[in-house]
């Protein structure tokens, strides 16, 4: 049935936010930390089971797949509610602090997939001093 | 009657006419898509810089701060849009990630986004200092907001900032969160975000949960979960930082 997907999915994403809200108080932040990805961990790790008994049915896993393909639809309505406005005349301090954070932000992508990739390889040599 | 009634009925739906506003959306975008650049700007990518634009003219002559979604026909935009809707759909797409590939990038996207954070609080607070801002809680405060729009106020309240300065710090983290969705998709080549592992260190590093849904939806669905999943971090890490170690680093630098 696919609601038993749509189901599965809400308790992931339930118990994550239950967690991160926990993680936040824990350490005293008034945020959710990592709710959703606690969430993405548990639909991940379920989807992966590739024990017989555990698999989703094909009706089940429909459930989850509209939700995800939703997801660019939904982005488009996220986007078409954000304050724009305020953003763009907020006057320059935010305007330079913004462009400049993400500007830092892109180019230190490269540099750090190169750092990862490094020593990656050096792991699998082994040989490495 | 007949305008009064069909606003009636729209607004009484909001959800569904969310449903068909952003089917609109989405159907005029991949058209301009392919008849005006014949594919090379993704359709989605087109879709939310129309959204943004929306939202912009929304806000003009709404003069609230949600968008198009402050126009009453259109408030159930602003309920898909939110971030029980969103967050739905980002954890939906884990379904079928390589549980792999994230095993293998899990210190380098926990580092990514404690230098995400640092990055960006520290040009928010060199930016801060520029324009002539001196004491320690309101650069804090604008560090924060450059990081994300809820690490901004978070830190502001935590602090005691003026209530301008938040504003401020928001703003610094709507700019940012803009800029990463209608950025993305043009910087993705040469910056090489087209595997796993760039992107959850681009999640990690950028760190705004919208920007990063926005902007890998944009360039390639397929990444979308690696970064989301480093992004949903972010902000709960620069909660933690800002009001404390960074604020800290920011007084000894201007007593």
């Amino acid at each position: 049935m696919i609601v038993y997907g749509v189901g599965i999915l809400a308790f992931c994403m339930l118990t994550g936010m239950f967690f991160g809200d926990l993680l936040g108080q824990i350490i005293g932040v008034k945020a959710n930390v990592g709710g959703v990805g606690i969430a993405m961990l548990m639909l991940i790790v379920l989807s992966s089971l590739s024990s017989k008994k555990l698999q989703l049915g094909q009706l089940t896993q429909q459930g989850v797949t509209f939700w995800s393909a939703m997801y660019i639809p939904i982005v488009i309505a996220m986007a078409s509610k954000q304050n724009v406005a305020a953003a763009v005349s907020s006057g320059w301090l935010a305007v330079i602090a913004g462009v400049g954070a993400v500007a830092l932000s892109f180019a230190m992508i490269p540099v750090l997939t190169k750092l990862a990739q490094r020593s990656k390889q050096g792991e699998s040599d082994g040989t490495d001093p | 009657m007949i305008i009064e009634t069909l606003q009636a009925v729209m607004i009484k739906n909001s959800i569904i006419t969310a449903f068909v506003f952003v089917a609109v959306v989405m159907w005029v975008s991949y058209w301009l898509s392919d008849r005006l650049t014949r594919g090379r700007v993704h359709g989605s990518a087109i879709a939310i810089a129309v959204g943004l634009l929306l939202a912009y003219v929304g806000g003009v002559f709404g003069g609230g701060s949600k968008g198009i979604a402050d126009i009453p026909m259109l408030t159930g935009v602003g309920i898909l849009g939110g971030a029980m809707f969103r967050d739905f759909a980002i954890v939906a797409t884990a379904f079928g990630a390589d549980l792999e590939s994230l095993r293998k990038a899990g210190w380098v996207g926990a580092m990514s986004v404690i230098l995400g954070v640092v990055i960006s609080f520290i040009v928010g607070a060199l930016v801060a200092v520029l324009f002539g801002y001196t004491d320690a809680v309101s650069i804090t405060t604008i560090g924060a907001g450059a990081a994300t729009y809820i690490v901004g106020p978070v830190t502001g309240t935590a602090l005691g900032a003026e209530s301008d300065v938040i504003a401020l710090s928001v703003a610094a983290g709507l700019v940012k969160s803009v800029l990463v969705m209608i950025g993305t998709p043009f910087v993705a080549k040469s910056i090489g975000l087209d595997n796993p592992l760039s992107a959850m260190i681009y999640g990690g590093l950028m760190g705004t949960t919208s920007g990063v849904a926005g902007g890998l939806a944009a360039t390639d669905p397929k990444l979308v979960p690696y970064g989301a999943m480093t992004a949903t971090f972010y902000t709960g890490v620069g909660c933690l930082l800002a009001p404390s170690l960074l604020f800290m680093m920011v007084r000894f630098f201007t007593d």
